[in-house]
């Protein structure tokens, strides 16, 4: 079957030791049966590895920090379109959903540039703020939150919270704290990184598993794919996993989807405690960075989400995948010209 | 005591529970037990079984098979919410 050239520009290329999903993404994307892909790398920064690597990536562009708004990434994106002729772009980053979804219409309308993303009611609703509120709406056990916007609140966490706790960024960054003293320490910490407010969880002990899916915006998922960490970082990412047979996680996973009619990628984390309870940690707006598992065993995801954005039809929702597929990740050092840097430094492409 | 029913064996003695991702390598002998849990064999069979075939006697194995039925539990490899057979 002769595969269908389309252009597809993707973020997150920061396969780093806490990486984008844009790597994995691209790699699915290029193992497509029904589509020839061009991808168009969208990066932030210089040294997102992502821009260096040409096998997977045919040309890369500097975008705008989500900061900057949703004007200058406009004005920018129409420029990378008037050169490249953008079929549709796949944003892999939280922080720079929002920008997109304000824009979803307007790059549709204006340069016929499709995505498939959350709505953002979707997008706020599932917040790390609004989770409580999200499980309580769509029968889902959720770990007791409450925001916190400045150190003076944290000594009367101890009349809402036992230890240990969690203490989570609005965007990024988690960490566990046993002592008053130690929230203060990842209270400063992370909100000089992503700013506030600090998100206070109650720990629920037992197993971390994960899901990658995708819904269609109707209520169906599309497909599903749930993993156990294996080897976790110290930043607390998966370096290896292995896919599981879980049904009440995938069950879990397709009544999310259809109460709340997702429409995109999506990543479920859960606690999975030792009575077999499951405890929705997280819901995060677009794939994980291990998504290739899913390809891996037999769910391309990233290809069903173009076919969901290039003709809006239905897609047949995948029946099967592997279990006890693995997958490890490995660092790899990328030789890399100055002349190349020098390029993506000062003309903003590569 | 039933073994998981998804519960994978592997003839080199490798065990992997498909539910939690959890492995495991077990000897020859542990492999040969679990095979008779898995096809439902009684405690008194695999007893038996292993008293005629190898060289302990019914006392010790019983300990013995004491320990790594409890092992196997603690690792969730076995059933709890089916009514024990045996």
């Amino acid at each position: 079957m002769k595969r269908k050239r389309i252009n597809i520009a993707v973020t997150g290329l920061n396969a780093i030791d806490s990486p984008g999903p844009g790597i994995p993404v691209i790699r699915a994307l290029r193992e497509s049966k029904e589509f020839d892909v061009r991808i168009i790398g969208l990066s932030y920064e210089t040294l997102e590895p992502g821009i260096y690597m040409h096998d997977l990536v045919d040309k890369t562009y500097q975008i705008p920090f989500p900061s900057a708004g949703t004007q200058s990434l406009l004005t920018r994106l129409g420029y990378i379109h008037s050169v490249e002729n953008i079929d549709i772009i796949i944003p892999n980053f939280d922080a720079e959903l929002f920008n997109f979804i304000k824009l979803e219409e307007t790059l549709k309308k204006d340069f016929g540039i499709k995505m498939f993303l959350p709505t953002e009611n979707q997008f706020e609703s599932r917040h790390k703020a609004n989770l409580e509120e999200f499980g309580k709406k769509h029968k889902v056990k959720v770990p007791h939150s409450r925001m916190i916007f400045s150190v003076n609140e944290i000594p009367s966490l101890k009349n809402e919270f036992s230890y240990p706790l969690v203490v989570k960024g609005k965007f990024y960054d988690a960490s566990v704290a046993y002592t008053p003293e130690q929230v203060a320490t990842y209270f400063n910490k992370i909100s000089a990184k992503w700013g506030l407010p600090i998100i206070i969880q109650q720990f629920v002990y037992g197993s971390e598993v994960n899901v990658t899916a995708l819904g269609d915006g109707k209520g169906n998922t599309i497909g599903a794919v749930p993993m156990r960490k294996q080897y976790i970082t110290d930043k607390g990412k998966a370096w290896a996993g292995i896919s599981l047979d879980d049904k009440k996680l995938i069950d879990t996973t397709r009544k999310i989807i259809k109460s709340t009619k997702w429409r995109g990628g999506l990543e479920l984390e859960m606690i999975k405690t030792a009575e077999g309870e499951y405890y929705l940690l997280e819901i995060n707006p677009r794939f994980p960075a291990w998504v290739y598992l899913a390809v891996g065993c037999g769910q391309n995801h990233p290809e069903a989400l173009v076919k969901l954005a290039m003709n809006g039809k239905q897609v047949k929702p995948f029946k099967k995948y592997d279990i006890g597929k693995m997958f490890i990740r490995y660092s790899y050092d990328l030789i890399v010209g100055l002349k190349e840097f020098e390029k993506i430094s000062t003309l903003g492409e590569l | 005591m039933n073994i998981k029913k998804n519960i994978a064996l592997s003839d080199t003695g490798f065990v992997f529970n498909p539910s939690n991702g959890d492995s495991f390598s077990t000897n020859p002998i542990g492999m040969e037990i679990i095979k008779m849990l898995k096809e439902g064999k009684s405690t008194d069979e695999i007893k038996s079984h292993v008293v005629k075939n190898y060289m302990t006697d019914d006392t010790t194995f019983e300990r013995d098979l004491y320990d790594f039925v409890n092992m196997l539990t603690k690792m969730n490899l076995v059933e709890t919410d089916e009514k024990k057979k045996d």
